[in-house]
């Protein structure tokens, strides 16, 4: 029940990729994380209706809705923005260089499944990330910042300096259960043909006939992906929280 | 664009509606009883026996450590591995898409819910516990009377966090050729290649679901805490919110 025929080399090749989908995705959260709190706690009405739309929408539709959406729908936009670059629907619109050098001469290009999943991954958990970064910055004590621009400090100093060391401590334990959901969350990437562990697990299912080893494996390893994250987390925790008092 | 959802929303409304119909259905089977299941689990869980601690606590780390997709493909797919399964009187449920998905949805969230009860379990009030161990309730009494009830109070909010995740995770029976809502998407998009069209009215009926349902929620919560309202409007000088 638990030999994978010799397959285990392409199991761990879909692993590589889930390590590299994660790391490639992280940026993106975060700052898609960062430009929505911000927005949300902004003093303008219009940033704060377009965060809200953001979470709002994206934490209320499926993830795999999302993914589809961005794979299917975005080869189109993209194709589409190429096919008026280089065609220009007739009109000369001196854009048509631009188009070759960034789609070729055809104009097509095709959307990889992995950047369809970084940004699927992204656009989802980012929105998470809002919630959690807005928490954060709400949390930094208001005093801090009293006393930073009573010392003459400007907005960006005092973003740099008071606001910003701070919103990591206390967005790391949201952040760290985000994680946790986004290895998981990967999974998904396999509908749309990401050669990661789900899908190499479907190849080896298939080829073996041995459906349940393969799928215990998959799960076994996204256990293990999940553990070592959690040790992760948990010792920047400590980390960032050294010389606080705690009640 | 517009024309394109005119077209689909003309031509397969009905396809549509039972996609709807299959999601609520679903939703509702998966919820209850896996919320069902979560309880005997959550009590096991704050048991002071470490060993019958052990067996909840290895369930939730596994359910929640994985992917649903993959829990999923495992009953799906995986159970046909064996010829034990294959023969018993079970397989023709066991090889149905609709009860393997119900049966992973169930096992799933029943682990997460079960975690959030844990947490409310533990919050609990101690004198509250104590004065009816005082007046000389037994241990199924108190659960009955003090610890559940005032657990459902404490977790509501999280609770309600966790439905609105089953409902998303519905879309996923999708991948083992259910015909809810998102699979009925991705079939329109099949037949008529307006990906962005399909999608997007999927999406548009989940969030009119949460919103519904977030309404539903509101009331609940209200109800679950009509005690602390009544205290608030008898007190001779009751102080705004």
């Amino acid at each position: 029940m638990f030999d994978l025929q010799g397959r285990e080399w392409q199991m761990l090749e879909g692993a590589g990729v889930t390590v590299q989908l994660l790391l490639a995705t992280l940026p993106f959260l975060v700052a898609f994380g960062l430009i929505g709190a911000l927005a949300k706690l902004s003093a303008y009405r219009v940033f704060r209706g377009l965060g809200e739309a953001y979470t709002t929408i994206i934490r209320g539709i499926p993830e795999l809705v999302i993914i589809l959406l961005i794979y299917f729908g975005g080869t189109i936009a993209i194709n589409a923005l190429g096919y008026f670059l280089v065609e220009g629907g007739g009109v000369d619109w001196g854009l048509k260089g631009l188009g070759v050098f960034l789609y070729g001469e055809d104009a097509r290009i095709d959307i990889s499944p992995f950047w369809a999943g970084v940004m699927a991954l992204s656009l989802v958990h980012g929105a998470f990330a809002t919630e959690v970064f807005r928490a954060a910055f709400l949390a930094v004590p208001h005093g801090e910042v009293e006393a930073a621009q009573a010392c003459g400090m400007s907005t960006w100093q005092i973003f740099h300096r008071i606001r910003l060391p701070q919103v990591w401590r206390f967005a790391l334990p949201g952040i760290g259960n985000l994680f946790q959901v986004l290895i998981k969350d990967t999974a998904l990437i396999s509908v749309v043909g990401l050669e990661e562990i789900m899908r190499k697990a479907q190849v080896g299912a298939g080829a073996e006939k041995l459906p349940f080893t393969f799928y215990l494996a998959a799960m076994a390893m996204f256990l293990v992906l999940t553990t070592v994250a959690l040790v992760v987390f948990s010792y920047l925790e400590r980390r960032a929280a050294r010389g606080v008092r705690r009640a | 664009m517009y024309d394109r959802f005119v077209y689909i929303l003309d031509k397969y409304p009905h396809w549509i509606w039972d996609g709807f119909l299959l999601t609520m259905e679903l939703l509702v089977v998966s919820v209850i009883a896996g919320t069902l299941v979560a309880i005997p689990i959550a009590i096991a869980r704050v048991s002071p026996n470490p060993l019958i601690r052990a067996v909840p606590f290895g369930y939730i780390y596994v359910l929640r450590g994985t992917p649903l997709l993959a829990q999923l493909f495992l009953i799906y797919y995986g159970l046909g591995q064996f010829e034990a399964v294959r023969e018993s009187f079970l397989w023709p449920v066991l090889r149905s898409a609709y009860w393997c998905s119900i049966l992973a949805f169930v096992l799933n969230t029943s682990a997460y819910v079960a975690e959030i009860m844990r947490g409310g379990i533990q919050n609990v009030p101690r004198g509250e516990i104590e004065a009816a161990r005082a007046c000389g309730m037994s241990e199924f009494t108190l659960y009955r009377r003090i610890i559940l009830p005032r657990m459902w109070q404490i977790i509501w909010p999280a609770y309600t966090n966790d439905v609105i995740f089953t409902l998303k995770a519905t879309a996923l029976a999708s991948t083992v050729t259910m015909m809810e809502l998102t699979g009925v998407a991705r079939k329109i998009v099949a037949r008529t290649a307006a990906p962005y069209e399909a999608f997007i009215t999927a999406a548009i009926v989940y969030l009119l679901v949460v919103w519904v349902l977030t309404f539903g929620f509101k009331g609940v919560e209200r109800w679950l805490r009509r005690s602390e309202r009544r205290r608030e409007a008898s007190k001779p000088h009751a102080k705004p919110a």
